[in-house]
């Protein structure tokens, strides 16, 4: 699979390293129990499009939010993680 | 169909023309006491033993595809019991121990080989695991032994002692442990199942529970509305995908894993190897092929075909301990879609909604756990009470803060 670095153009996903769903940026305050469970270990693990978190751990070391298509390993976007959380904010 | 050697004969003598399907292709009736959801060896087995032990008369079956399009025709069929944790190795166990009795109780030929099972150790302190393992594995009652780095080499002397990184201190033992034809445990549990008087229906998807006041009343299918007491999903990699349709979010992501074969070879490795160091397993087929695989790729996946990067892991693995391979040929490799959780371990259990009981979670490592697998959610099905060796395999563990974490990766699916 070939990542579209927003920096970097087209990279080997082998440089990277993998989390997880995207949701795993918004991550719930300290204290409720319940939401940090579903947080932790609960997903929606969806067949078809996944924002999910890749780490460009031998690259620029930037995290990345790909979209990619889980029954097709088709990439159809890929963002800066820090843009991504920044819009939410 | 019955099989015996008079019967081979005549049937060699006049052109095989005689042989019948091994089970009924009925139409699904209106209701069951029990629908099984996923026809794997999970699902199989589940029927079987729910019609064979547990006295159920009205039981189905349904699968999507074909009989053993799932995983259970897509795996590298090691079996053994060489767990480390109390939750794990007793019903791993149990599994071994049906595994020795399978073909009688059934009356099919699954090919069960105990031809041993060496993981090999790289360092001192793995060692120390593996001892440690190795003790585990004796108090639950299966057999393990330790071996030194003499030992090995009596064992395979072809494997690279001159390692330099990855050096063979020796290697954990489990001569109980070994392989199975995997489509003819799941033909011997469909066709048993059926002789029972279970329904097994392929070709029917299931594409929603009918849920009312918050119990299952029955499944919607591409073949009909089907009513159900209780519903049982044994449906592996796409766990996530069916249990949306009962509006639930799972501790299971869907991963990809491979599988490889080489060419077929003279007799090399009459056991099974595992690499310590890394991952990476081989054992050899009867007709001859190199029968291996490693890591999955580690990213969440329902293609069913895997990505170079893991391809090259594998074999740098496997040069690592075993150079000859590099003289094989592959001939093929495959990928299947595996239901990782978040402890790396099982879920059979019931779920919030009434009647709808889960089987799942089983990662990469479900073949070994086809039989015990079968029999324990057939006792829950049947009496709703967890099997004695599954009782740690509750779906809410994870809330509870009590996993099954063999490897201590935590809540990370492609770590374990
Ligand atoms: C490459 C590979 C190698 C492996 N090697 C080993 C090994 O050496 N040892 C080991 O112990 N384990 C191994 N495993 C794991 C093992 O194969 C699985 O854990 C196990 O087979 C899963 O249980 P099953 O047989 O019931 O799954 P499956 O055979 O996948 O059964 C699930 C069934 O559910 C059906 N289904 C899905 N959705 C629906 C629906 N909506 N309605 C109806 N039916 C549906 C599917 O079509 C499928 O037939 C390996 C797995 C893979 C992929």
């Amino acid at each position: 699979m070939l990542i579209p670095h927003p920096l970097l153009g087209p990279r080997d996903a082998q440089e990277f390293t993998y989390l997880g769903d995207a949701a795993l940026l918004n991550r719930p305050e300290g204290g409720d129990e319940a939401a940090f469970h579903a947080y932790t270990h609960l997903r929606d693990n969806p067949a078809g499009p996944h924002r999910e978190l890749w780490y460009h751990e031998q690259g620029d070391r930037s995290w990345l939010v790909v979209t990619r298509d889980t029954a097709t390993h088709e990439i159809v976007a890929a963002e800066l993680a820090m843009d991504v959380k920044g819009a939410a904010r | 169909m019955q099989f015996n050697g008079l019967r081979l004969l005549w049937e060699g003598l006049t052109g095989h023309k005689g042989w019948g399907p091994l089970w009924r292709d009925p139409d699904p009736k209106p209701e069951y006491d029990i629908l099984v959801v996923g026809g794997g060896g999970h699902g199989l087995a589940t029927a079987y033993y729910l019609a064979s032990i547990f006295g159920q008369a009205r039981v189905a079956v349904l699968e999507k595809g074909w009989l053993g399009s799932g995983n259970i025709g897509r795996n590298t069929t090691i079996i053994r019991s060489n767990y480390l944790l109390p939750g794990n190795e007793p019903f791993y166990e149990f599994s071994m121990k049906l595994w020795e009795g399978l073909e009688q109780e059934f009356n099919f030929n699954a090919m069960v080989s105990q031809r041993g099972i060496l993981n090999l150790c790289h360092s001192d302190g793995q060692r120390d695991a593996f001892r440690r393992r190795g003790n585990a594995m004796l108090l639950a009652g299966a057999d393990a032994e330790l071996l030194d780095r003499d030992g090995v080499r009596a064992m395979y002397p072809y494997l690279n002692f001159a390692n330099a990184r990855f050096p063979i201190k020796g290697g954990l033992l489990q001569r109980r442990a070994g392989t199975a034809r995997h489509d003819g445990v799941a033909w011997g549990y469909a066709r048993g199942a059926d002789r029972k008087g279970v329904d097994i229906i392929q070709n029917c998807e299931v594409t929603g529970f009918r849920i009312d006041g918050g119990a299952v009343r029955g499944v919607e299918t591409t073949r009909g509305y089907i009513g159900a007491k209780k519903v049982g999903v044994a449906v592996a990699g796409s766990t996530g995908r069916v249990m949306a349709h009962a509006g639930m979010r799972l501790p299971i992501e869907s991963h990809v894993l491979q599988a490889f074969v080489s060419e077929g070879l003279k007799p090399i490795i009459d056991g099974v190897i595992t690499f310590g160091a890394g991952h990476f397993y081989v054992s050899q087929s009867d007709k001859g092929g190199l029968v291996f695989g490693g890591d999955i790729d580690g990213y969440n996946s329902y293609a069913q075909r895997g990505n170079l990067p893991a391809v090259e892991d594998v074999a740098e693995c496997g040069m690592a301990i075993l150079p000859a391979l590099g003289r094989a040929r592959l001939l093929r490799s495959w990928g299947g879609t595996t239901d990782m959780s978040m402890d790396g371990s099982p879920i059979i259990d019931a779920t919030p909604v009434q009647g709808l009981y889960l089987n799942a979670g089983w990662c990469y490592g479900g073949f070994k756990a086809t039989p015990a697998s079968g029999y324990a959610f057939a006792h829950l099905l049947a009496t709703g009470r967890p099997h004695d060796t599954a009782t740690a395999f509750r779906l809410d563990r994870f809330a509870r803060g009590c996993p099954i974490d063999e490897n201590g990766a935590g809540a990370q699916p492609n770590l374990h």
